[in-house]
């Protein structure tokens, strides 16, 4: 039999533990994911990471231009969304795009960019 | 109505000239003596030819290089220059003379230029042979049997007569039928139309149709009926029937009906009609029955013009004058005055001039001054039967007025000429009684003025004090709002009688410029004015203070018109009460407000802070560091590329330095070694157009940032996104196709 002090600890070892596993158990699933949606997620990180950058210069030098600080920041935040829906019709996994080509969903990722790039473009000013 | 319009016309210029010369700040009996002397200079302004025509002919009809504007100016120019005898031809003939030859032998002549180039040809003598003489009066002649046309038959016939003069001879066939055609297209009432289809009939084209019969006549061959000479006499004796007349007795003719884009003046129109009398008089035998008091009259319209301001008057009113001078049924007298203000103070006398309208001598005869009544007084003439002396050195007319004793005013002067020689009465007209308008002016005396300052209620106790207008000591007045003001002055003329003069005004100006003026009052024998300064208060606004005290006298028979600065008051005034109306603001002064303008500082609003460069650089950079963590992290996974220790020192070293070229590089490489490239070269080119439009649309949007606008942009991005939609569509479908057939072979 296990004393209280031995059952916290091994309690604590083991939720630690848990985490650990759960985390592991989440990236041995992630890497079976296939590699175009690695590169999509990837793409997304880098639109978030640079809209959070121009956050954050905003914070230090004040929104004088507030044009340029929003079309930057929702050029960002969009472009980051298109990747999403791209993702959402491009996984095979994914039932309700089971009959859309991948070539399609992409024609229409570079569409919709082209299309937020000369809005965010015009309204940078 | 016509009449009265043109009298309108005549008088308001002189009006206007004279409010502008007059600044309005000036005083107001200035202006009026100004207004008064015109009138009368507008009324009796009938002078003679003089040198001011010739000097105006020499300064209107300017050639340049010896050329006028048209040949139809060229003539009124040498005709003008010919008559009043200036002008200098030896530049004009040898620059016209080559333009006059153009248009005889020019085949493309029309029958106006032919004949405007034979009557300058008549002045200026150019070296023409007869034959161009002969082959111009084939035309006029050919012209003179097809046309039914009154101009075409007046440029033929007078241009046949100067062919003629040139001593070419001419026959004119058939010019009883010409005489007939031309009778035809004459009116009733003594006009004439212009052509037959045309139902207007005209005062001008009667004169042109006068002036062509006079030449058929001299032209024909044979002696034409003297009953058709006759009728024609009847309808110019119908025309002048219908002359107008103003009020002073000058007449003139006038066409009835008025086209507004041909319309000619009175005076083009009585010209016209003065050429055709006078060439059909001269031709004959007996004299027209047209009285002479008519040409008179014609004359003096004439020269009421005075100088005018345009080639065609002054050529209009020369030439017709010179007409009325040599014609054959009576040669007109002007009756003028030299000047028509007489001074008393400088012993002026009255002169009369009589002569014919381009200053000629008359022939002897003797002056008549029938009436002399004041303006004023209509009726009762204060001269009668004056006959005036003759002074043969100066060629004038003169009376004594001195002597008369005449007061100064304004009078109207009746004049009669008689002639000497009763002959005489056959070639001149004298034209009844001329009307003349004068003044007479001199000094005036002002006599027993005093000023003084009294209470209300003791009138008979004022104490006065003599004023002398004419020195300037100054005096000084101190009043309250319970006093009255007491001014009094007479005027006598220099013959002793008193005077209304046309203003007599009074003027209080505050410090403050605030003015007052009041008018004063005339009795049987003086001037004066009482103000009561208790009625006044409100009219000054309360305003307390010093006043200057200026006195205007003026009278346009007054040759000494005063303006005077008596001095000053010292008013003073009860307070204002609470609703006193305010006085009148300052007027500004009329330069100040072409001045400079007060500056206006603007504010802006502060610029906004910006951050400093370095800053803003180094945030740039930062944005850029997840670009290249993208790039890398898809060729790791793309490739399986590890990092070895090699790979990140390269990366790390050169990383600050050269980071773009490298993700960039990096971006090409990864793009080319995408795993679904296509193999098959069509497909590769297509792929390869499609990364180009997205470039090329990059790229535009990089510029559409820089410099275009969004109209050229989307024009633009219109016809690349066509091209990449097509380009995508074959590279997606090929790309689809391949992944397909790999599915299947899977």
């Amino acid at each position: 039999m296990l004393t209280f002090r031995e059952l916290e600890f091994k309690m604590a070892k083991s939720s630690t533990s848990d985490a650990q596993a759960l985390f592991r158990s989440l990236r041995s699933a992630y890497a079976a994911t296939p590699t175009n949606l690695k590169i999509i997620d990837l793409y997304v990180v880098y639109a978030i990471t640079t809209a959070v950058i121009q956050v954050v210069y905003m914070g230090i030098v004040g929104s004088f231009p507030f044009n340029s600080f929003l079309a930057g920041v929702l050029s960002c935040v969009g472009t980051a969304v298109l990747a999403v829906c791209l993702r959402i019709q491009v996984n095979k996994e994914n039932k309700e795009f089971k009959d859309l080509p991948p070539e399609r969903a992409f024609a229409d990722f570079v569409l919709c960019n082209l299309v937020l790039h000369l809005v965010v473009i015009n309204f940078l000013g | 109505m016509a009449s009265r319009l043109h009298e309108g016309k005549r008088s308001d210029p002189l009006r206007h000239v004279v409010q502008r010369m007059v600044p309005n700040h000036g005083s107001i009996g200035l202006r009026a003596l100004i207004c008064a002397l015109l009138s009368i200079c507008a009324a009796a302004s009938i002078r003679p030819i003089s040198d001011a025509h010739r000097s105006a002919a020499l300064d209107l009809f300017v050639p340049s290089g010896g050329l006028f504007q048209s040949l139809e100016e060229t003539y009124e120019a040498l005709r003008t220059f010919q008559i009043l005898g200036v002008g200098n031809f030896s530049d004009i003939g040898p620059a016209t003379c080559p333009v006059i030859i153009d248009n005889l032998t020019s085949p493309a002549s029309s029958p106006k230029d032919l004949f405007d180039a034979i009557r300058v040809n008549s002045i200026l003598e150019c070296q023409i042979g007869s034959q161009t003489f002969k082959d111009v009066a084939e035309k006029f002649q050919d012209l003179i049997k097809s046309t039914d046309k009154l101009m075409n038959f007046y440029y033929s016939i007078l241009g046949l007569l100067h062919v003629k003069a040139q001593g070419v001879s001419v026959v004119l066939p058939d010019a009883e039928g010409v005489f007939y055609s031309i009778k035809a297209l004459s009116q009733n009432d003594g006009r004439w139309q212009y052509d037959s289809n045309n139902a207007e009939s005209s005062t001008c084209a009667a004169g042109i149709a006068l002036e062509a019969l006079a030449g058929v006549v001299s032209l024909a061959d044979i002696e034409l009926v003297q009953s058709k000479i006759g009728t024609i006499k009847h309808d110019i004796v119908k025309l002048f029937d219908s002359i107008n007349s103003y009020d002073d007795g000058t007449l003139y003719f006038e066409e009835k009906h008025i086209d507004g884009s041909e319309y000619k003046g009175p005076l083009a129109t009585t010209a016209s009609v003065v050429r055709g009398a006078s060439a059909f008089a001269a031709i004959v035998s007996e004299k027209l029955n047209i009285p002479g008091d008519k040409l008179v009259g014609i004359a003096k319209f004439l020269l009421s013009v005075g100088v005018p301001s345009s080639t065609k008057d002054l050529f209009n009113q020369i030439d017709s004058l010179s007409h009325i001078e040599n014609n054959r049924i009576s040669i007109p007298l002007i009756l003028s005055l030299p000047s028509t203000v007489l001074s008393l103070t400088s012993k002026d006398q009255l002169e009369v001039e009589v002569t014919t309208v381009f200053g000629s001598a008359a022939p002897p005869l003797t002056v008549n001054l029938v009436r002399a009544s004041s303006s004023d007084v209509k009726n009762n003439p204060i001269l009668e039967n004056q006959e005036l002396q003759f002074d043969t050195e100066k060629n004038v007319h003169y009376l004594d007025i001195l002597p008369l004793k005449i007061d100064i005013g304004k009078y109207t002067l009746e004049f009669e000429i008689s002639l000497h020689d009763p002959e005489n009465l056959n070639t001149y007209a004298t034209g009844g009684h001329a009307h003349s308008l004068i003044f007479l002016t001199g000094l005036v005396k002002v006599d027993k003025s005093q000023i003084g300052i009294y209470d209300t209620d003791s009138e008979s106790s004022a104490s006065m004090l003599k004023l002398d207008f004419f020195k300037d000591d100054k005096i000084s007045l101190v009043a309250n709002h319970l006093q009255k003001l007491h001014l009094s002055f007479q005027l006598f003329t220099p013959l002793g009688n008193t005077i209304k003069p046309h203003q007599a005004f009074l003027k209080l100006r505050h410090e403050s410029k605030v003015e007052h003026i009041f008018a004063l009052e005339s009795s049987s024998r003086q001037y004066k004015i009482i103000l009561d300064f208790l009625a006044l208060v409100e009219k000054f606004y309360y305003l307390s203070g010093r006043y200057d005290i200026e006195l205007a006298v003026g009278d346009a028979a007054m040759e000494n018109s005063f303006l005077h600065v008596l001095g000053y008051i010292d008013l003073d005034l009860p307070e204002p009460p609470e609703r006193a109306s305010r006085p009148p603001s300052l007027s500004v002064d009329p330069y100040a407000r072409f001045g400079p303008k007060q500056e206006i500082s603007h504010i802006f609003r502060a610029p906004e802070t910006r951050p400093p460069k370095e800053l803003s650089l180094a945030f740039l950079a930062f944005t850029l560091v997840p670009l290249g963590g993208f790039v890398i992290g898809a060729r790791v996974l793309v490739d399986g590329f590890h990092f070895d220790a090699q790979t990140k020192a390269t990366f790390i070293s050169h990383c600050f330095l050269s980071m773009s070229i490298l993700v960039s590089v990096q971006l090409l490489t990864l793009g080319v070694n995408l795993k679904s490239f296509p193999s098959s070269s069509v497909h590769a080119l297509f792929s390869l157009l499609f990364h180009a439009g997205i470039a090329a649309i990059l790229l535009l949007y990089v510029l559409f940032w820089l410099k275009l606008d969004l109209f050229t942009t989307l024009k633009v991005l219109g016809l690349i996104g066509v091209f990449l939609i097509f380009v995508g569509h074959r590279t997606l479908s090929c790309l689809a196709s391949t992944s397909a057939g790999k599915v299947k072979t899977n």
